[in-house]
């Protein structure tokens, strides 16, 4: 098992959804200090559903495929529904155990999407952050 | 620089001594500048404390204790022999470089910086020889003031004069940038801080390890190191001092072993050492240093110097040959035993995760050098650092898995 595999890398080169939205409802970015990863999430959302996504950015390999797949795994569903998603569920998208340094890029997406989504004062925060 | 003696490292038998290069292939250990590894002389070292004389020191009036008291000081004049301190009592026994220059901060910084004086660092400086002298700045109102960095990765010393005034009370520098592995001149630097009556802490975290350091010949004022880049453990750092600094300072921590009596309200001090190593110190630890010394002395340092700087030759030789690829920071004969680098189009990050899968070793990021960074104008760099025990093989690892990690990254784009 190796980070590198190609399901991986796809995302990497061709990520899913990448790009910004015009007029998006909600639209957040944050950086990991660490490494310099950056990642933008913009949502339009209708009726509570998360109509479109988009994500955008620059890092490793692991924080680009994670937001890649995080916003393949977000689209269509509700906002509830999205700020449900735990590690655990990025580390199933991932299926690779990750050590600490890694996890961190891994979960740069989630962080985006719940401190967006929730707004980032309302967010109550990873536990395991 | 070959002393008619002159005896090369024989890097073979010193791999002996390293249980974890035993695999197959064996591991390519390429981040010493963060941690190096430990030999089993050092790990026996400790454990020969733990298994037969393990005891509190100072106090204790029986055998064990004294044995462990005795050992504990036999490192500490191993430690000042290596530095060739003028006096054993001045070499302080701390956990690490990051607290040795905290202690010259709180404790000779408290007594002696004011409002308005000045404190002159480079920008080049690891994390632990800026952010305490930040703290320090911040309590005081004092000023800091930076050195710059040439394009060559080498300290502007053009604009030195300008920066030392009268108003300079310290110069904080880096002996060695650990990420750039430039040497610097730091014995002229002392000489002009000295002509304006400001006093010089060096981190020497990252040439202690690497080449003979002679306080006395460098007339530095305080000098700080870590045990755990030069084959000992971690948790055990030095702090050396100039006998009149150390003696006028107060102390850093309270508690015990630091006193010679206490009363209610008040205490005295212990005599130096003591009277900067409060508590129960790192014991085992400090021994294993000591054994750690030894390790570096028998090998001989100048032998490893010159061992460090073929591999360096070799591995920008080598590394140059790669396309896309750039490396920070001056020529080989100017550092010691680093070299950064980044690779077009790959992040750090997967550079060293690919590099990891072939079984090689090396640190990405800001390796706890932001202001650099920012001089750099990258985010992060890729670092490989060598000690005793690397080999040219290791290099050529190096080499196959980044053009592996270029294959890989670059397949598809066009
Ligand atoms: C130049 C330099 N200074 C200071 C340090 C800090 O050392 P420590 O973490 O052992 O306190 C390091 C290493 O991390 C270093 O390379």
């Amino acid at each position: 098992m190796n980070i590198y595999q190609e399901e991986l890398l796809d995302h990497y080169e061709n990520p899913s959804n990448y790009g910004t939205l015009p007029n998006p409802h909600i639209s957040h970015e944050e950086d990991n200090p660490l490494c310099g990863d950056r990642i933008r999430i913009d949502l339009i959302i209708e009726d509570d559903i998360i109509k479109e996504v988009r994500f955008s950015g620059h890092g490793c390999t692991i924080s680009q495929a994670a937001a890649s797949m995080l916003t393949e795994e977000i689209e269509g569903k509700t906002l509830a529904e999205a700020k449900q998603l735990t590690k655990d569920d990025i580390l199933d998208m991932i299926g690779i155990p990750l050590g600490p340094v890694r996890l961190k890029c891994a979960l740069l997406a989630l962080k985006v999407l719940k401190a967006g989504a929730y707004g980032i004062h309302a967010w109550p925060g990873e536990e395991d952050e | 620089m070959h002393t008619p003696q002159f005896r090369p490292l024989d890097v073979e038998a010193i791999r002996e001594d390293f249980p974890i290069f035993a695999t197959t292939p064996p591991l390519a250990f390429l981040d010493n500048a963060a941690s190096t590894q430990t030999p089993r002389p050092v790990v026996e070292a400790m454990d020969a404390y733990y298994d037969t004389y393990r005891s509190n020191i100072h106090r204790g009036i029986y055998r064990i204790s004294e044995e462990a008291t005795e050992q504990h000081e036999l490192a500490r004049e191993k430690v000042a022999r290596l530095i060739n301190a003028p006096r054993t009592r001045q070499v302080i026994f701390t956990r690490n470089t990051t607290e040795s220059i905290n202690l010259v901060a709180y404790s000779w910084g408290s007594e002696n910086i004011r409002e308005g004086d000045e404190i002159v660092l480079t920008i080049m400086e690891h994390h632990s020889n800026l952010v305490p002298w930040q703290l320090l700045a911040q309590r005081t109102g004092a000023k800091l003031r930076f050195l710059e960095v040439t394009d060559e990765g080498l300290l502007d010393f053009t604009q030195l004069r300008d920066l030392l005034t009268e108003k300079t009370k310290l110069v904080a520098i880096g002996h060695v940038s650990n990420v750039l592995g430039s040497i610097n001149p730091i014995q002229s630097i002392i000489v002009e801080a000295h002509t304006v009556g400001a006093k010089v802490v060096v981190d020497a975290a990252q040439s202690v390890p690497h080449f003979q350091v002679d306080v006395q010949q460098l007339d530095c004022d305080f000098l700080a190191f870590s045990g755990h880049k030069m084959c000992g453990p971690t948790g055990i750092g030095v702090l050396y001092g100039k006998s009149e600094l150390l003696e006028e300072m107060p102390p850093f921590l309270g508690g015990g072993s630091m006193i010679r009596s206490v009363d209610r309200d008040v205490s005295s001090y212990a005599e130096l050492p003591a009277k900067f190593e409060a508590g129960t110190p790192s014991i085992a630890e400090a021994i294993g240093l000591g054994h750690a010394v030894d390790y570096i002395t028998q090998a001989n340092l100048a032998a490893l110097q010159v061992h460090e700087q073929e591999l360096l030759k070799y591995a920008h030789q080598r590394l140059e040959q790669i396309e896309g690829i750039t490396l920070y920071g001056p020529a080989p004969h100017q550092k010691a035993g680093v070299i950064s680098f980044n690779m077009e189009g790959i992040h750090p990050h997967d550079v060293a995760g690919i590099l990891d899968t072939h079984g090689i070793a090396v640190r990405a990021g800001h390796h706890c050098a932001q202001p650099l960074m920012k001089r750099l104008d990258v985010i992060a760099t890729v670092r490989a650092s060598f000690y005793l025990y690397n080999t040219i093989e290791d290099v050529d690892r190096l080499y196959e898995g980044l053009c592996r990690a270029q294959k890989l990254m670059t397949r598809r784009k066009a």
